[in-house]
């Protein structure tokens, strides 16, 4: 069921997923699923604990191999690049994990630095990469940790550590999997707010994976609803919480 | 019974498969230089205390446990010939190859299986670094690289409990009994000694690295991974040890 149809072809897609299908063994959780995200856009996806949103973010760069489908980001097919092209695209691509995934034998100050590991030539810094990572750090309002563990960090600060270090090569499309979930209501507010920004200073388009209701009405212009493997629902916040079908009213009322 | 023995082969398979492209992604640049150096400084640093004074501990041992036998034959003279062979030949590189199999193997595969869980290789993957270049392989060629020297100090030190305990019960000089051990060691018992060494360290590293990185999801995944590096770690270095003794025999009997 499509609650609004795309017009006009309006800039330039980003992310274009077609057909998309993955099993684990008899567990199917993607069942040809489709998604385009246009270039600046901001594209929400809401599905429930366990619908594959993680499977499917993870398949668009290459950290689970799809069974089928089509997956191009930034123009490129990524089924079919081998690891050199694949490591050179994932250089424009900024992922926010689930759990924030930071290095937790390194400090802070070298986890954002990792990123830049391979790729000092391109970027144009030099042997110091403190100026960077200081401002970095600077945008989420931690400075001041740049020398601790992870394990010094709560999970609030954890996660802002970790949008950092995905911001750290200004990629243009950025990829967050649930970037305000076990928050609570104002840390969620800060992050969401510090992705506006991101947004709005850098022109980036994102893909945003949320339970998050109130996430979803302030960041998206569009939105998926992923229900059985599929793109069940489709259109704006505004759309979608008007709808009547049940299973998309179950996203919005609580 | 038979899911037994298939689960055998397929985990002989894929341990295999694993080496081989350790070897394969090994030769291929970029090489992590610093993290290999890291690798080994750590892998010291965390057994050469467990080393020695186990190492220590056994050159009593066997010493004391030998001589009774020794004097009834009126061959205690014969001491340092006798015990020198059967660490540098045998004990040694045993004895330490299973204390860093419990050491060593077990910290792989806990450090990585945490890393597996908390979807930290796949942060490194999306950031283009090759997480089996930067962790597997530095970890299996630094544990290949240093447990020949550890066990040349596992060695030594049991050599100097052996001629502690000759020096106070039998009035043997230092210098008279290692004077004696060297003089009994040929190259040809060096030589077997050191490439089995270098088969043991081998081992370490690649079943601990195995286990850590196909860790499964969740915590118990972490304990099992390290559990299970330290059991099939120590059954592989009895098997190659079985080998190696056979194969030298060959060359002995030339
Ligand atoms: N590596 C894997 N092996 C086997 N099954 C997997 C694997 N990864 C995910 N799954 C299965 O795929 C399904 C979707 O998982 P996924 O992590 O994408 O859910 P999700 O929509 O992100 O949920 P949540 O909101 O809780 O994060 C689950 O049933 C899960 O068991
Ligand atoms: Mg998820």
């Amino acid at each position: 069921m499509k609650l609004s149809e795309e017009k006009s072809d309006y800039g330039k897609s980003v992310i274009e997923i077609k057909d998309l299908r993955k099993s684990f063994g008899d567990n199917h959780v993607l069942n040809g699923f489709n998604l385009t995200l246009k270039e600046g856009g901001n594209l929400v996806i809401m599905g429930k604990s366990g619908s594959g949103k993680s499977v499917m973010i993870k398949c668009i760069v290459g950290l689970v191999a799809p069974d089928s489908g089509s997956v191009k980001i930034l123009g490129k097919e990524i089924n079919n690049l081998n690891r050199k092209a694949m490591d050179e695209l994932r250089l424009d691509i900024g992922f926010l994990f689930q759990g924030s995934a930071l290095y937790d034998s390194m400090t802070v100050r070298e986890n954002l630095e990792f990123p830049m590991r391979r790729h000092k030539k391109k970027l144009g810094v030099g042997k110091d990469t403190k100026p960077l990572v200081l401002e970095a750090l600077e945008n989420v309002g931690l400075a001041h940790t740049i020398d601790l563990m992870p394990s010094e960090l709560s999970g609030g600060m954890k996660r802002r550590v970790a949008l950092a270090r995905t911001l750290i090569l200004k990629p243009k499309v950025i990829l967050y999997d649930e970037p305000t979930s076990g928050l609570d209501p104002i840390t969620s507010k800060e992050i969401i707010e510090l992705m506006h920004n991101v947004q709005k200073r850098y022109g980036t388009s994102s893909l945003i994976i949320t339970h998050d209701v109130d996430c979803a009405r302030v960041i998206s212009d569009r939105m998926i609803l992923l229900v059985d493997g599929i793109n069940y629902a489709e259109g704006t916040y505004a759309e979608l919480s008007k709808s009547t079908d049940p299973k998309v009213e179950a996203f919005f009322k609580n | 019974m038979i899911n037994r023995i298939k689960q055998f082969f397929i985990e002989t398979g894929d341990l295999s498969y694993f080496a081989a492209r350790f070897f394969k992604e090994a030769l291929k640049p970029p090489f992590e230089f610093k993290e290999l150096l890291r690798q080994c400084y750590q892998m010291g640093n965390r057994s050469l205390f467990l080393v020695g004074i186990t190492g220590f501990i056994i050159g009593l041992v066997l010493t004391l446990q030998s001589r009774p036998t020794l004097i009834q034959f009126g061959a205690v003279s014969w001491m340092p010939n006798m015990v020198g062979i059967s660490i540098v030949r045998e004990v040694g590189p045993v004895i330490t190859a299973l204390i860093c199999a419990g050491r060593i193997a077990s910290g792989i595969g806990a450090e990585l299986g945490s890393m597996r869980v908390t979807e930290q290789i796949d942060a490194m993957e999306v950031s283009g670094t090759n997480p089996f270049k930067y962790l597997v392989v530095t970890r299996i060629l630094a544990t290949t690289l240093m447990l020949p020297l550890l066990v040349v100090f596992g060695d030594l030190l049991a050599l100097f409990g052996s001629a502690l305990l000759e020096n106070i019960k039998g009035g043997v000089s230092f210098q008279l009994y290692f004077n004696t051990v060297f003089n009994a060691l040929s190259f040809s018992d060096l030589v077997p000694a050191t490439i089995k060494s270098f088969f043991f360290g081998f081992i370490i590293g690649l079943v601990g690295s195995y286990k850590g990185y196909y860790c499964k999801k969740g915590t118990a995944g972490v304990g099992v991974a390290a559990n299970t590096a330290v059991v099939m770690a120590s059954l592989l270095l009895f098997l190659v040890d079985f080998i190696a003794v056979i194969i030298t025999d060959i060359f002995y009997e030339l």
